[in-house]
C-alpha cells in the first residue's frame, strides 16, 4: 500500500517536475529539423518531427494525432516557405495552444536567415506548376544552411530557456565546429566529381547542387508538383543523350517508373536519393545525411563513367 | 522728291547711330550683366523649388509608409507581419509592389475562388435538380463558386469567410471567428458554421468524394445545405491515455436544410437547436487509421405550421455514428490511398399526425490506384423524414482524375431507386478548379 502510494505520488511529480527543469518539449515538422534540434538541445529537450523522411513533406496528412503532439508542445519548428502549406495551418489552428501560434514565442519558421534559392522573379502563376512564392523550400541539404538552422533553434530554446542558455549556445559551437569539419571532407571528397551533370524527379535539391558542385540539367517532373508526361519524359531522354547525362535522382517517395525507362534509353542510373533525415533507414541524422547521399553520388558516378568512359 | 526724302531719312538715322553707339554699347553690357543676374537668380530658385520638392516627396513617400526611392536600390520588401504567418499566411520577406499604396496589402487575408460546374444526364422525375431538392431541372449548371477570405485576426484568433455564389444568389456558407488559444483548452468559433453532426454534413462541396450528396442527408439532414446556421461551437479535447478524443458543443439559432423544406425553423427566440458531436481517432499503424464519432441533434420543425395555424409546437431529433477508415502508406502516399466511409442516421420526427421514427445510411469507398486517378462506389439507403414508411435506396460508381492539386474532373454514374416515384438512372459530371491561395489539403 504504501509502495502504491509512494508510486502514485512519484508518478504525478513526473510531468510536473519535468516542467519544473524546464526541459522543452519541441516539435518539427521535419526529421532534418529535429535531427538539428537535438544536436543543439542535448538532453534538455524532448524532440519530435510529425512528418517521416521518407514521406513527401508537401503532402503529409493533418491527423488529428497530430493534434495531440502540438497541444503540448513547447516550441513548434517549420521548415517554412509555404512547404507545409497544405497540412500545418489546420493542425496549429486545432492546437489549443497559443505558445506555438504563428508570432507566438514558441513558433519557429526556420528559414528566417537561410539562403533560399530558386525565389521567383516576376509575374508567376499555376502555369509553372506548385510553385513556390517564397522560394524553393528543400535549403536544409546545404551543411551552411543546416548551421543557420541550428543558430535559430539555439537563440529560440535559449530564448524560451534561459537559464540552459550557455548550454544550447555551447552545444551549438560544438555543432557548428563538427559540421564545419564535415563539410571540408563533403567538399573534399566531391570536388573531383564537380560539374558532374544529373536530372532530378521534383526540385528538392538546388541547394545542395550548389554547395556540392552538381550541374542539374533537368527534370523528370516536367513542372513542380506535376506528374512525368510522354512529350516530357522524350524530350528529356533526347537532352540527357546529347549531353552525356547519366544520373536520376529520385526521392524515396516517387514512383520509380519513369526514372527506371529513363535509365533504360540513356543507359542512366536511378539513385533513390533522400533528401531527408529518415528518408532511408541508414540516414539517422543530419551528418548521415550527407555521408549517404555524397556516398552514393560518388560510387554512381564512378560506374557511369568507367562503363561508358574511354 | 521722293529720293530727297530717302536722303533725309538715312541721314537722320546714321546721324541716330553715330551719336547712339558709345552708349549703347554700355546698355548692352548693363544689359548683359542684368541677364545674368537673372540667370542666376532663376537657377538658384530652380534649385531652392528642386530641393523643396524633393523633400516633399519625401515627406509624402513616408506618411504613406513607404521610403523614398533610392537609384539602384533594390525591390523593396515588408516583413510579414507577426501573427500572420505560418497557418496559410505569408512567410519571410515580402516584396512591395507598386510602392506607397502596397504596405497595406500584406493585411489582405488569403483568397481563394473554387468553381464548381455540375452537368446531368438521364432522367429524373422526382428531384429535377439532380444535385438537391432545389426547383432547377437543369442539365448543366455553374451550382457554386466558393470564396474564401481567411487571415489571423489578432494573436488570439483567425477569422474565415466562405462566400457561396450559387444559382440562387449570394450566400455566407460560412464565416466564423475562431479563438485559438483560450485557457482550458477549448477552441471556440462563433460565426455561421456548418454543424458537427457526422462527417457529410461539415464538408463544403469541393471536398466531397462525390458528385453529390448521399441520400440520407438529403432525406434526413437537410441536403446540401444542412445543419448550418449562425452558432456558437466550443470542442475541448478530452485527455485519455489511448486515443485523441473531442468533444463538440454547439448552440444554433434554430434554422436548418433548406428554405421550403426545412429541418430545422425557429418560431421563437428560445428554439435554439442544438448539435453534439464525439469525435475519436486513432492511428492504427503509421499507414491507417480510424476516425469514428457520435452525433447528435435536436431542434422544432414546421410539421405544426401547416396551413398557417399552429397546431403545436413539434420537435426533430436526430442521432448519428459515423466512422472512417483510411490507409496511405506514407512512402507512397502520393499514388494509393484508400478511404472507406459510412454514416448511419436516425431521425425521429414529432409531428400532428404521430412520431415518424426513419433512418437512413450510406457506405461508400473511395481508391486512389495511381497519382492523379480515384475509382469509388456508394451504397445509399434513407427513409423520408417525414414518411417513415417510404425508403429510397441507390447507388453510385464514381471516376475522379486530377490533372492536378487545382482541379479537378468526376464522373458519377447514380442510380436511385424512390418509393414512390420511377426509378433514375442518372450520369452526373463535375469540372472543378480553384484559384488563389493555396487551401489546406481535406482530411
Amino acid at each position: 500500500m504504501k509502495f502504491l502510494s509512494a508510486l502514485t505520488i512519484a508518478l504525478s511529480l513526473v510531468p510536473l517536475s519535468a516542467r519544473a527543469q524546464g526541459k522543452l518539449n519541441v516539435i518539427t515538422t521535419t526529421e532534418d529539423l529535429a535531427s538539428i534540434a537535438r544536436e543543439v538541445a542535448g538532453d534538455r529537450a524532448s524532440i519530435e518531427s510529425l512528418a517521416r523522411g521518407y514521406q513527401d513533406p508537401h503532402y503529409v496528412e493533418p491527423k488529428p494525432s497530430f493534434i495531440l503532439k502540438l497541444q503540448k508542445a513547447d516550441v513548434l519548428v517549420g521548415v517554412g516557405r509555404e512547404l507545409e502549406l497544405g497540412w500545418l495551418p489546420p493542425l496549429i489552428q486545432q492546437s489549443r495552444n497559443g505558445r506555438i501560434q504563428p508570432g507566438a514565442d514558441g513558433y519557429l519558421d526556420a528559414s528566417l536567415h537561410a539562403e533560399i534559392l530558386e525565389v521567383p522573379q516576376g509575374q508567376i502563376t499555376r502555369a509553372m506548376g506548385d510553385v513556390h512564392p517564397l522560394g524553393n523550400p528543400h535549403y536544409w541539404l546545404d551543411p551552411e544552411n543546416g548551421k543557420r538552422i541550428a543558430k535559430d533553434e539555439a537563440e529560440k530554446f535559449a530564448q524560451l530557456r534561459p537559464n540552459d542558455r550557455a548550454y544550447f549556445e555551447q552545444r551549438l559551437a560544438d555543432f557548428t565546429t563538427r559540421l564545419d569539419a564535415a563539410q571540408k571532407r563533403w567538399l573534399g571528397m566531391m570536388a573531383p566529381y564537380r560539374g558532374t551533370k544529373v536530372v532530378t524527379y521534383h526540385r528538392s535539391f538546388p541547394n545542395f547542387a550548389r554547395r556540392f558542385g552538381l550541374d542539374i540539367m533537368g527534370y523528370v517532373e516536367p513542372r513542380p508538383g506535376i506528374p512525368p508526361t510522354p512529350q516530357h519524359t522524350l524530350d528529356l531522354i533526347n537532352e540527357m543523350k546529347r549531353q552525356n547525362v547519366k544520373l536520376i535522382l529520385v526521392e524515396p517517395y516517387f514512383d520509380l517508373k519513369t526514372p527506371n525507362s529513363i535509365a533504360r534509353a540513356t543507359g542512366g542510373l536511378v539513385l533513390v536519393m533522400p533528401p531527408s533525415v529518415g528518408g532511408v533507414k541508414d540516414v539517422t541524422d543530419y551528418f548521415k545525411l550527407f555521408d549517404y547521399d555524397i556516398d552514393l553520388l560518388i560510387n554512381a558516378i564512378k560506374k557511369t563513367t568507367t562503363s561508358t568512359g574511354p | 522728291m521722293r529720293s530727297m526724302r530717302v536722303v533725309c531719312a538715312s541721314a537722320v538715322a546714321a546721324g541716330l547711330l553715330m551719336t547712339g553707339s558709345p552708349a549703347a554699347a554700355q546698355d548692352a553690357q548693363a544689359l548683359r550683366q542684368e541677364i545674368d543676374q537673372l540667370r542666376r537668380d532663376f537657377e538658384t530658385l530652380k534649385q531652392q523649388y528642386g530641393d523643396r520638392l524633393t523633400a516633399l516627396e519625401a515627406k509624402l513617400a513616408v506618411a504613406q509608409g513607404t521610403p523614398p526611392a533610392q537609384p539602384g536600390a533594390a525591390q523593396p520588401t515588408a516583413p510579414v507581419p507577426p501573427g500572420a504567418e505560418g497557418a496559410g499566411g505569408p512567410t519571410g520577406a515580402l516584396p512591395v509592389y507598386g510602392g506607397a499604396v502596397s504596405g497595406s496589402k500584406v493585411f489582405n487575408p488569403d483568397i481563394a475562388v473554387i468553381g464548381d460546374f455540375l452537368g446531368a444526364v438521364g432522367k429524373n422525375d422526382l428531384h429535377p435538380d439532380p444535385f438537391g431538392p432545389g426547383p432547377f431541372p437543369s442539365a448543366l449548371q455553374m451550382h457554386e463558386s466558393e470564396a474564401s477570405f481567411q487571415a489571423v485576426v489578432d494573436p488570439y484568433a483567425r477569422g474565415d469567410f466562405f462566400m457561396s455564389f450559387g444559382q440562387e444568389g449570394v450566400e455566407l456558407e460560412e464565416g466564423y471567428v475562431t479563438f485559438t488559444s483560450l485557457p482550458g483548452g477549448l477552441l471556440t468559433k462563433v460565426g455561421k458554421i456548418r454543424g458537427a453532426f457526422g462527417k457529410v454534413n461539415a464538408m463544403h462541396n469541393h471536398v466531397l468524394p462525390w458528385t453529390d450528396r448521399p441520400l440520407v442527408t438529403n432525406n434526413l439532414v437537410g441536403g446540401e445545405d444542412g445543419i448550418s446556421d449562425a452558432a456558437i461551437s466550443v470542442a475541448r479535447l478530452i485527455p485519455n491515455p489511448w486515443l485523441f478524443l473531442e468533444a463538440t458543443g454547439q448552440v444554433f439559432r434554430g434554422d436548418a436544410g433548406p428554405e421550403d423544406q426545412p429541418l430545422f425553423r425557429a418560431a421563437k427566440r428560445s428554439d435554439l437547436s442544438y448539435v453534439g458531436h464525439l469525435r475519436g481517432y486513432h492511428d492504427i499503424t503509421e499507414n491507417s487509421n480510424l476516425d469514428f464519432g457520435f452525433s447528435y441533434a435536436h431542434g422544432h420543425n414546421t410539421s405544426g405550421e401547416a396551413d398557417i395555424v399552429e397546431r403545436g409546437r413539434f420537435t426533430t431529433s436526430l442521432s448519428g455514428v459515423d466512422a472512417t477508415f483510411r490507409w496511405r502508406p506514407l512512402q507512397r502516399s502520393i499514388y494509393h490511398s484508400f478511404v472507406g466511409r459510412t454514416e448511419w442516421i436516425w431521425s425521429r420526427r414529432d409531428q400532428p399526425n404521430g412520431l415518424q421514427s426513419g433512418s437512413g445510411l450510406y457506405v461508400s469507398g473511395d481508391y486512389q490506384f495511381a497519382r492523379r486517378w480515384f475509382a469509388g462506389a456508394r451504397l445509399d439507403r434513407s427513409n423520408r423524414a417525414d414518411d417513415a414508411l417510404l425508403v429510397d435506396t441507390g447507388g453510385s460508381v464514381v471516376l475522379t482524375f486530377w490533372p492536378s492539386e487545382f482541379s479537378q474532373v468526376r464522373g458519377q454514374f447514380r442510380r436511385t431507386n424512390y418509393a414512390d416515384a420511377p426509378s433514375a438512372n442518372e450520369f452526373l459530371f463535375q469540372f472543378q478548379f480553384s484559384i488563389g491561395a493555396h487551401g489546406a489539403h481535406p482530411f
